[in-house]
C-alpha cells in the first residue's frame, strides 16, 4: 500500500516536470499583439520605425518578434536611424546583424496591424515574468514606448491593453 | 643649468608622439570635443565631431582646438582619418568615418616636463613657452645657468571622447597607463538617465585619490547657474555619478601629487572628457 502511494507521488512529480518542460503544454498557446499607428496631420510625415520585443523584468532582452524600419534603402540607409529606436538599440539592435529574418520589415502605414507571435519566439520563453515593449520612432517627429506585462505560459484569457499618446495608438497583447 | 632628462624617456616618447595641444593660459578655460552623435549605425556611418576651447560649454566662442595632436583610433587600436578637417577662429571640425564596428576614441593627449623660473634680470621664464609642445630633451639647455627659483613638474593633460558603431566595445576605452585618465567601469556610449555610472581615475597607471572632479551639463547658456556638480576621488581613485538627468555633459578632473621623477618635484595632470547621456 505504501509502495503505492510512494509510486503515485514519483508518477505525479513527473508528470509535472514533464509539462513544465514539454514545449508542447504551450504549443496551443498564441499571442497575438495589435498596433495602432496614429494617422497624424503634419507637415512633412514619414512612417514610424517600430521595434516589438519581449524582456524581462529587468529589462533583458529575451526575443525579438518585429522590427519595422527602411529596409529597402540602398547600402542599408535606413539603419542609420534604428539608434532612435533606444531601447530596443540597447536592449538588443546594437547586438544584432540586421537585416535579420522573420524580425526586419518594412515599415506600415498608419492603420491597426495584428501581428501572431512566432513560434519560435514563443519557444525561448521559459516559465515566468515578462515584459512585450512597442517602441516607435518617427523621423522629424516623436518617440513613444509602451510596455505590456504578461506571465508565461498565457492564460487564454491574457488581455493587456495601453493606449499610446503620440506616435502609437492603441497596443494590446492577447491570448487564445 | 645641467638636468638629467634621462629618466625621462618616458615622458619623451609621449611628448613625441602627441604634441602639445593648447598653450597654458587655456587651462582657465574649457577644451572640449564635441561629437554631434555617440551611438551611430548601419553601413560605415558618418559622424561630425567640433573641438573648441570656450568659456560656455559646448558654445564655441573664444578659441579652436588645435588639430595637431589630434588623433581618432577605432577598436582595433587603427588610427583613423579626420576627414574634411577644419579649423576656424572658434572651433574645429572634422567628421570620422567608423568603418569598423566598436568604440571609437578622439583624444587629445600630451605629457612632459614643464619648467618655471627666474631670471638673474628678474623676468621669468617658461619651458615649453606658450603653444609650444613639450620637449624634454631640450629643457636642460632651455633654463639659464643662473636662473634661481626653478620649478619643474611634469603635466599630463587630456581631451577626449567617444563614438559607437553598433555594440560598444572595451579595447579602445581601455587606459594607456601616461597621464591623467579615466577607467570607464560603466561604457562611455551606455550611460542612460536613471542609472548609475562607475568611474575611475588614474595618474601614470596608479589609482588617482582625491582628485576633483566637475561635471557641467550642456545648455548653460539658458539657465542662471553653471549647475557644476563636484565629486572627489576616493583612495581608488572612484567616484559614481547618479545620472538624473539626461543630455551631453563636460567632465573634467584634475589632479596634483609631489610623486614627480626627477628632476620634476611636482606631477599634475587634467583630463576632460565629453559623455552623452541617453533618456530611458
Amino acid at each position: 500500500m505504501r509502495s503505492v502511494t510512494i509510486f503515485a507521488v514519483i508518477f505525479a512529480v513527473f508528470n509535472s516536470v514533464v509539462l513544465l518542460m514539454s514545449p508542447a503544454a504551450q504549443a496551443d498557446t498564441n499571442l497575438t499583439v495589435e498596433v495602432e499607428i496614429p494617422r497624424l496631420s503634419v507637415a512633412e510625415y514619414h512612417r514610424p520605425y517600430i521595434a516589438i520585443w519581449v524582456s524581462d523584468p529587468h529589462q533583458q532582452r529575451v526575443s525579438d518578434i518585429e522590427v519595422w524600419y527602411d529596409t529597402a534603402m540602398a547600402n542599408q540607409e535606413g539603419h542609420k536611424w534604428l539608434p532612435d529606436l533606444r531601447q530596443w538599440w540597447r536592449r538588443s539592435g546594437r547586438q544584432l546583424d540586421l537585416p535579420v529574418d522573420g524580425v526586419s520589415g518594412a515599415t506600415r502605414a498608419p492603420g491597426n496591424h495584428s501581428i501572431s507571435v512566432r513560434e519560435s519566439a514563443l519557444q525561448a520563453l521559459e516559465r515566468g515574468d515578462y515584459i512585450l515593449h512597442i517602441e516607435a520612432a518617427r523621423e522629424v517627429g516623436g518617440r513613444e514606448h509602451l510596455r505590456l506585462p504578461f506571465s508565461w505560459p498565457a492564460n487564454a484569457g491574457l488581455l493587456q491593453e495601453q493606449q499610446g499618446e503620440h506616435e502609437l495608438g492603441r497596443v494590446r497583447l492577447h491570448a487564445h | 643649468m645641467k638636468i638629467n632628462t634621462s629618466v625621462f624617456k618616458h615622458g619623451l616618447l609621449a611628448a613625441a608622439v602627441c604634441a602639445s595641444v593648447i598653450s597654458a593660459p587655456a587651462f582657465a578655460h574649457r577644451a572640449w570635443l564635441l561629437p554631434q552623435s555617440t551611438v551611430l549605425a548601419g553601413d560605415e556611418p558618418m559622424v561630425t565631431i567640433d573641438g573648441a576651447i570656450s568659456n560656455s560649454i559646448f558654445i564655441a566662442d573664444y578659441h579652436a582646438l588645435r588639430s595637431d595632436g589630434l588623433e581618432a583610433h577605432n577598436n582595433q587600436g587603427e588610427q583613423v582619418e579626420l576627414q574634411n578637417l577644419h579649423t576656424g577662429r572658434f572651433r574645429t571640425s572634422f567628421d570620422l568615418t567608423l568603418a569598423e564596428p566598436g568604440t571609437y576614441r578622439i583624444a587629445s593627449a600630451s605629457r612632459g616636463m614643464t619648467a618655471r623660473w627666474q631670471n638673474s634680470d628678474g623676468s621669468r621664464g617658461m619651458f615649453p613657452g606658450r603653444g609650444q609642445p613639450h620637449n624634454d630633451a631640450a629643457l636642460s639647455d632651455a633654463v639659464p645657468d643662473d636662473a634661481e627659483n626653478v620649478q619643474i613638474g611634469l603635466m599630463s593633460r587630456r581631451i577626449e571622447t567617444f563614438v559607437t558603431a553598433g555594440a560598444p566595445t572595451q579595447q579602445t576605452i581601455a587606459a594607456t597607463g601616461e597621464g591623467l585618465e579615466m577607467v570607464f567601469h560603466t561604457h562611455p556610449n551606455d550611460l542612460f538617465n536613471g542609472e548609475t555610472a562607475q568611474f575611475q581615475l588614474m595618474i601614470d597607471g596608479e589609482p588617482a585619490s582625491a582628485a576633483e572632479v566637475i561635471l557641467i551639463k550642456d545648455g548653460a547658456r539658458y539657465r542662471n547657474q553653471q549647475g557644476e556638480t563636484e565629486f572627489t576621488t576616493d583612495s581608488e581613485g572612484r567616484f559614481e555619478v547618479q545620472w538624473t538627468e539626461p543630455g551631453m555633459y563636460w567632465l573634467e578632473a584634475s589632479y596634483q601629487d609631489e610623486s614627480a621623477p626627477a628632476p620634476a618635484t611636482s606631477r599634475r595632470g587634467s583630463y576632460a572628457v565629453t559623455l552623452e547621456v541617453l533618456p530611458e
